[in-house]
Formats: C-alpha cells, sequence, structure tokens
C-alpha cells in the first residue's frame, strides 16, 4: 500500500483541507513529530520505551473461524493501524482523524497467546502459567488469545487507538478483558525515575536499563522476540492501611521514603542479604519481599513494565486498586516462574497482594515499512 | 518535465473529455481524444507515475453494494481525468459523488468523471466522491486486497490495491435518484 510521507501530508493536507488551519498544521506537525516512537524496526517498540503514563491492555479471543488466512488479514489490518497512530496519523478510514493529531509516544505492542498459534496451527513458544499458591484468578481478568498493549502519555489517544484496534480486530475477535492503568504524569518526573504503586512502594527498583548489554540479555531473545507475562493484583489496601511503616519496610526490606534497602542508604545501593542486626537476625528478613524477588544472574532477570489500576469506590468506601503487573523477559519459564515460585511460597507481601488474573503472551518481532507484525509465524 | 505544449494541450483535451462525458451516464463510453497528451509526462518521468492513490480502502461487504476510497495524486504538471473502474468484485463500478437534491444528500454517477487538478489531489471519501461497486459477487473480507483499474480520458489505465476495511459509515442504499439514506452531512 502507499505510504503517505509527512511532506505528502503537509502539502496534500493542507491543499485538500479546511484553508484556515492551514497556518497551524505545521506546527502541529512538528510537535507531533517530536513525541512519535518509531514503529518500525526489528523489535517491536513499547517493551524497551520508557513507560508511558497511560496505558491500556486488551485481549481477545478468537472467533473460531479466524483461521490462519483470517489472521493475516487481521495482522495486516491492526499493524496498518499502529503504524499509522503512533507517527501521528490518522488510521485507514478513522472516524476521527483529529484525535490522532497528537500521538504523545504512542505504542501499540502485540503479543500472541498460546490460542492463537493452535488456530494458525503454529507450535507456540509459550503456555499458560503454573497454578501459584497465592492465585485467586478470575477467568474475567486471565488469558486470551491476542493481546494489545497500547500506551501513550495522552489518555485521549490511548483511548483513540483502543477504538480503531478494536473495531479492526471485531470481525475476527471478541474482547476477552481490558485492564487500564496508569503511572505518574508524563514530566511529572525525572526520566527514568523508579515510579510508586498505590501501596506507595518503589516499583522497579531492579529493572535492567535499557541500552544495556543486561538489557538485551534479560529481555529479548536473538530473533527479536520477546515474552510477556500479564497479572492483575490487587493491592488489599484497607489492611494495608493498618500496617505500620515498620512492619511495611520489614514486609518489603526497603525503607519507603528512599527506596533504599534496608542495609543502604540510596535507592540503588545493593541490597546486603547476609547483614545481621542486633540480635542476629538478618536485617533483611528471610520473608522479605526484595529477597524472595532477588536474582543474581542478570541473565535471569525480568523487566517490570507495570501500570496501577483505581477502579470504583465501592459504596463502603473501600478501593479496587492494584497493579496491572507486566514483564518482559526472553523466556517465562526460565526467568518468570522461578522468581514467582520463590514469591508464592513465602513473600511477607503475599498478605497484602491478591493476584486475581493471569495470561502470558509471545511478543513476535518488529517489522519493516512493508511488512507486518507476526508475518513470519503467520505467512 | 511538462513543456508549455503539454499542458495547454492536455488542457483543451481534458476539457473536450468533460463536456462529451457530461452527456452520459455511462462514464465508460467515454472518448479517448486525450491519449498522446496525457501519457506524455507519465513517459518523462517513469519513477514518479502521473497517477497514484494514497490510503486506499474499500467498505468490508457480505456481498451487494459497497465503495472504495483513497485520496488519487496527480503527480504531472497536466490535469488527469478518470472515466470509469473496474474490479474483479464486480462487473457494474460506476463512479459516483453525492450531492444535494431538495435538501437531501443523493449519490449519483459523476458526469465526466473524476479530474484530478494538474500537481493536486481528488479525495474519494464517504460522503463525497467515491468509487461505487453495485453488485459484488463475492464478499469484502476486513484486510483482503482488492484490486481495482482505473481508466483514464485518455485511454490509459492505472491499477491499485485497496484493503479491505471494517466501516460503519458509507451506507450506499443505492437507487438511481433515491434518497441514498443513512449518509448525511453530519452523519
Amino acid at each position: 500500500m502507499a505510504e503517505l510521507t509527512r511532506r505528502g501530508l503537509l502539502t496534500g493536507g493542507v491543499v485538500a483541507g479546511v484553508v484556515a488551519l492551514a497556518p497551524a498544521a505545521p506546527a502541529l506537525s512538528a510537535r507531533a513529530a517530536e513525541t512519535a516512537v518509531a514503529f518500525h524496526g526489528p523489535r517491536q517498540a513499547g517493551v524497551a520505551t520508557e513507560p508511558q503514563a497511560h496505558a491500556v491492555f486488551v485481549a481477545f479471543d478468537l472467533r473460531k473461524d479466524t483461521d490462519r488466512d483470517a489472521l493475516a488479514r487481521m495482522m495486516r489490518l491492526l499493524t496498518d493501524d499502529a503504524r499509522r497512530l503512533t507517527q501521528g496519523r490518522p488510521a485507514l478510514a478513522d472516524t476521527e482523524p483529529e484525535l490522532a493529531a497528537s500521538p504523545a509516544r504512542l505504542t501499540v505492542t502485540f503479543g500472541f497467546g498460546p490460542g492463537l498459534y493452535a488456530h494458525a496451527d503454529a507450535k507456540s513458544p509459550i503456555r499458560p502459567l503454573p497454578r501459584f499458591a497465592v492465585d485467586k484468578l478470575d477467568k474475567k481478568w486471565s488469558g486470551g488469545d491476542l493481546l494489545v498493549q497500547i500506551c501513550a502519555d495522552d489518555p485521549l489517544t490511548v483511548t483513540h487507538a483502543l477504538r480503531m484496534i478494536v473495531k479492526d480486530a471485531r470481525s475476527f475477535a471478541t474482547v476477552r478483558w481490558t485492564q487500564r492503568g496508569f503511572r505518574r504524569a508524563a514530566g511529572t518526573q525525572p526520566s527514568g525515575h523508579t515510579q510508586r504503586n498505590v501501596m506507595g512502594q518503589m516499583d522497579g527498583t531492579a529493572n535492567p536499563r535499557p541500552g544495556t548489554p543486561e538489557f538485551d540479555l534479560a529481555v529479548w531473545r536473538p530473533d527479536g522476540t520477546t515474552q510477556l507475562v500479564v497479572r492483575r493484583i490487587r493491592a488489599e489496601l484497607e489492611t494495608w492501611d493498618a500496617a505500620d511503616v515498620v512492619a511495611r519496610e520489614f514486609t518489603i526490606g526497603r525503607r519507603l521514603s528512599t527506596g533504599a534497602p534496608l542495609t543502604g542508604t540510596r535507592e540503588q545501593d545493593p541490597p546486603d542479604f547476609a547483614a545481621a542486626g542486633a540480635h542476629g537476625f538478618p536485617v533483611i528478613s528471610e520473608y522479605a519481599h526484595i529477597r524472595r524477588a532477588h536474582v543474581g544472574d542478570p541473565s535471569l532477570r525480568i523487566l517490570r513494565r507495570v501500570y496501577n489500576y483505581d477502579e470504583e469506590v465501592t459504596s463502603q468506601g473501600h478501593a479496587d486498586s492494584g497493579l496491572v503487573f507486566a514483564s518482559y523477559q526472553a523466556d517465562i519459564e526460565r526467568q518468570f516462574v522461578p522468581i514467582q515460585k520463590r514469591l508464592a511460597e513465602a513473600d511477607l507481601l503475599n498478605e497484602w497482594i491478591t493476584p486475581i488474573g493471569a495470561a502470558v503472551f509471545a511478543i513476535p518481532k518488529g517489522c519493516d515499512e512493508k511488512g507486518w507484525i507476526g508475518q513470519e509465524v503467520l505467512s | 518535465m511538462s513543456s508549455r505544449f503539454a499542458l495547454s494541450l492536455l488542457a483543451v483535451a481534458t476539457a473536450a473529455a468533460i463536456s462529451s462525458c457530461g452527456s452520459t451516464e455511462t462514464p465508460a463510453a467515454a472518448p479517448v481524444a486525450a491519449v498522446p497528451v496525457a501519457s506524455a509526462p507519465a513517459a518523462s518521468t517513469p519513477a514518479a507515475p502521473a497517477l497514484s492513490i494514497t490510503d486506499p480502502w474499500v467498505k468490508t461487504a457480505k456481498k451487494g453494494m459497497t465503495a472504495a476510497f483513497g485520496t488519487l495524486v496527480n503527480n504531472s504538471g497536466a490535469d488527469i481525468t478518470v472515466v470509469s473502474g473496474a474490479s474483479p468484485l464486480s462487473p457494474m463500478i460506476e463512479l459516483h459523488e453525492v450531492v444535494e437534491s431538495d435538501g437531501k444528500m443523493v449519490m449519483q454517477p459523476k458526469k465526466g468523471g473524476f479530474v484530478i487538478p494538474a500537481g493536486g489531489t481528488h479525495e474519494l471519501t464517504p460522503g463525497g466522491d467515491h468509487i461505487m461497486i453495485m453488485d459484488a459477487k463475492q464478499p469484502v473480507e476486513p484486510g483482503a486486497e482488492i484490486p481495482f483499474t482505473l481508466t483514464l480520458a485518455d485511454g490509459g489505465t492505472f491499477e491499485f490495491t485497496a484493503l479491505g476495511k471494517d466501516f460503519a459509515g458509507a451506507k450506499e442504499d443505492y437507487q438511481p435518484g433515491m434518497d441514498m439514506g443513512g449518509e448525511s452531512d453530519n452523519g
């Protein structure tokens, strides 16, 4: 298909469009360009991309008759939407083209669940997670054949992209679940700053840093693919409220104020798991979250790319809040599962969190201007 | 690339094509008077064809009527007139416009076809000019790539592929001379 160039947009668009808008158009396009994240490349965007402020994760169930050929048509359509919208251009047949003008670092990332491979008569590189003792999974938040992760610094941009993607997917699939999440507003914290979750804790201190060999080793496979775990983790804020600061810090193994390990003074100080206190007990408890989650081998770490959620407050004033936990890793079985097993066995934090949803997806490699996501799987 | 000679000749030829088409409801019957002139600019720059299309798409349909859209781009220095369209989808394809008639928006075959001005564009859009597929013999599935061939006033042809796209609007409840229903200014 013919691609509309930026120059074509400016000349053709202005000529054909409303004359009164012509003076404003170049300025808007310049701003849009500044906030666009490249779509094309050997790996999909939205993984190593610094997390945007807003996200929606939408999972689909494929319709019975969505076969390999239909899947290819679907992914051509969805890829076309993503490559246009992320660059600040309206989708094809976009009914609200004005909403595409500000991409606000929009990324659209596609993931394939085990069920998609079954529909495509292909071997799935992933399988559902084992059941963990702490899980209280609800079907409403679990599973899915196709995942689309849509992230941007502007919530209206996310809404518009979601609308276009869903409109183009629904001939092929039904929506299984939608999870919206947020982080601090864009620009309110320095780049790379560790986020806090709704429980007030720093979240992601131990993340590998994009652009480092450790990141590439932990997150990417040699073919440009990666694997995604999405878990919905409810925060039990009513009982968490009853825990005092000492108990909270003992639970995590970090100071709430600075995020520093209990054995250090700064957030990035490595925890000293051997350090003992006055009575000979370890400073960082045997059951503290950071000890249970700790991974020494950089290739076995995971990239937490998480979002907070905060839904309707009940009539009694109870919160429905928590974490849309999303982690990227080269190999779910080798990296995520062992960590989660250790946490499920004994993590003090388990008393205040409840996993209520779980899903796994393979993230296909990226594509170039002429290709589409999933082409190597479906064509 | 386009000399004044070609420009002036083409203007004449285009005008002739429009006036002759204006007398008929069947654009396909238009004369091919413009052949030698309109093909000249295209021949001089093979890398940039005189006519191109951006964002071509066709509304999905089980069968029957549907429509194709996109932006026709004239990369040449002379006007180009599209006089008819064809596709394996249907033997009956018309070039349509939407006009106001007695306070209602109605669609009808566009007399003289689509004229893409020299160096300019011509939008085919729901609620505006469009390529009308009158009787699709096979479904237009979402994501399908549907070939189209446009015939120009000079007898030349232009081929493109349009992407099948689900779309709620562009309801082509077409009856010649009747209210098209569904499509309106504020729709």
